[in-house]
């Protein structure tokens, strides 16, 4: 067994980045829920009660994994 | 965390430039503790449930003025109430639960709305300047309360044996993936649900008053040689992430109210 050898370090704060990396799923999630719902509200203005309803419904359920992802450093950090 | 690093840690002195070579204040969890304002026979009492009492007593006292002495032709003040009423009403009981089933859930949603929205709101009202949803016990016993309603309507509706068909989505038409069905709907329906319904409103205004004391901390710390721009921009980020959290607060208690109504439509729903 070779001993190990360190060949690369990173130093300062991991987290940003693993929250950086966390929002992109979430982000996009976002962008499909309001891109749609808009569509669906040009389509049709007169459902506009339940499709903003649902849209919000929609865009909480994303940005929880978002809201996870922000709080979890506190969580575990040091 | 020790009692004397409870207070926000904020030095005056500290800006960027200056001699005495401390770096940023950044706000973290010591932002979210606070040094008990008073002992009551050893209870610690903080501002935190000094803004949680106050905001109990508003909601209280609101709708008492507005309701108490209700005339068929409303006041200002029942005008107010009644639109605060009606909303939740209409736009989240009646869409969700629908009219006949939905009447007996409205006062408990109208409460739950207007008590977490006024403790969302103490986040930007200057001297409280603290979202009481921030500190994670609260939307979790408001979470809890839900949960609870929610478990206890689907025992009373379906009974003990329709109970767990309801929280495991029992359907025999999926066949071999029902088992695996089962587990994760019930994992999902009575562990990670309820959580996330806490984190969502929790998160929300962590994070919201973290961004607010960033930006406000920074506008002072950069006030200083030629970064005096910078912290202009700062400021003008504060206002705008003060307008944008007003924003957020309102859609919070929404949003949890209408995860509640939403949760409690698939207890009464009929199982197939």
């Amino acid at each position: 067994m070779a001993a190990t050898e360190t060949l690369a370090a990173v130093s300062g704060s991991l987290g940003s980045i693993g929250y950086g990396l966390a929002a992109i799923g979430p982000g996009v999630g976002v962008g499909i829920i309001f891109g749609n719902g808009t569509q669906a509200l040009a389509r049709q203005p007169e459902a506009a009660g339940l499709i903003r309803a649902n849209q919000i419904l929609g865009f909480a359920f994303c940005e929880a994994l978002a809201l996870i992802g922000i709080v979890m450093p506190f969580v575990f950090g040091k | 965390m020790s009692a004397d690093q409870t207070q926000l840690a904020f030095d005056w002195s500290c800006r960027i430039m200056s001699d005495n070579g401390c770096g940023f204040p950044a706000p973290g969890l010591h932002s979210f503790l606070f040094k008990p304002l008073a002992t009551v026979g050893g209870f610690e009492f903080n501002k935190v449930m000094l803004l949680a009492l106050l905001t109990s007593i508003l909601v209280v006292a609101f709708f008492w003025a507005a309701f108490g002495k209700a005339k068929v032709i409303p006041g200002k003040l029942q005008m107010v109430g009644e639109a605060g009423y009606d909303f939740v009403r209409r736009g989240i009981v009646y869409e969700t639960l629908g009219k006949r089933e939905g009447e007996k859930y409205v006062p408990l949603m109208v409460s739950l709305f207007f008590f977490i929205w006024i403790m969302n709101i103490w986040s930007v009202i200057p001297l409280a300047q603290f979202p009481v949803s921030s500190v994670f016990a609260f939307p979790v016993v408001l979470a809890a309360l839900v949960w609870i309603l929610w478990v206890s309507v689907t025992f009373k509706r379906h009974g003990f044996v329709g109970f767990f068909k309801n929280v495991t989505g029992y359907d025999k038409s999926l066949g071999g993936v029902l088992p695996l069905v089962m587990v994760i709907e019930f994992l999902s329906n009575l562990i990670v649900r309820p959580f996330t319904h806490a984190v969502r409103l929790f998160a929300n205004m962590f994070a919201g008053h973290l961004m607010l004391v960033m930006f406000t901390v920074a506008s002072w710390y950069l006030l200083n040689s030629w970064m005096v721009p910078a912290a202009g921009v700062s400021f003008v980020m504060t206002i705008v992430m003060i307008l944008f959290e007003l924003f957020v607060q309102a859609v919070q208690a929404y949003v949890f109210v209408l995860l509640a109504c939403s949760y409690l439509q698939g207890a009464l729903a009929e199982h197939h």
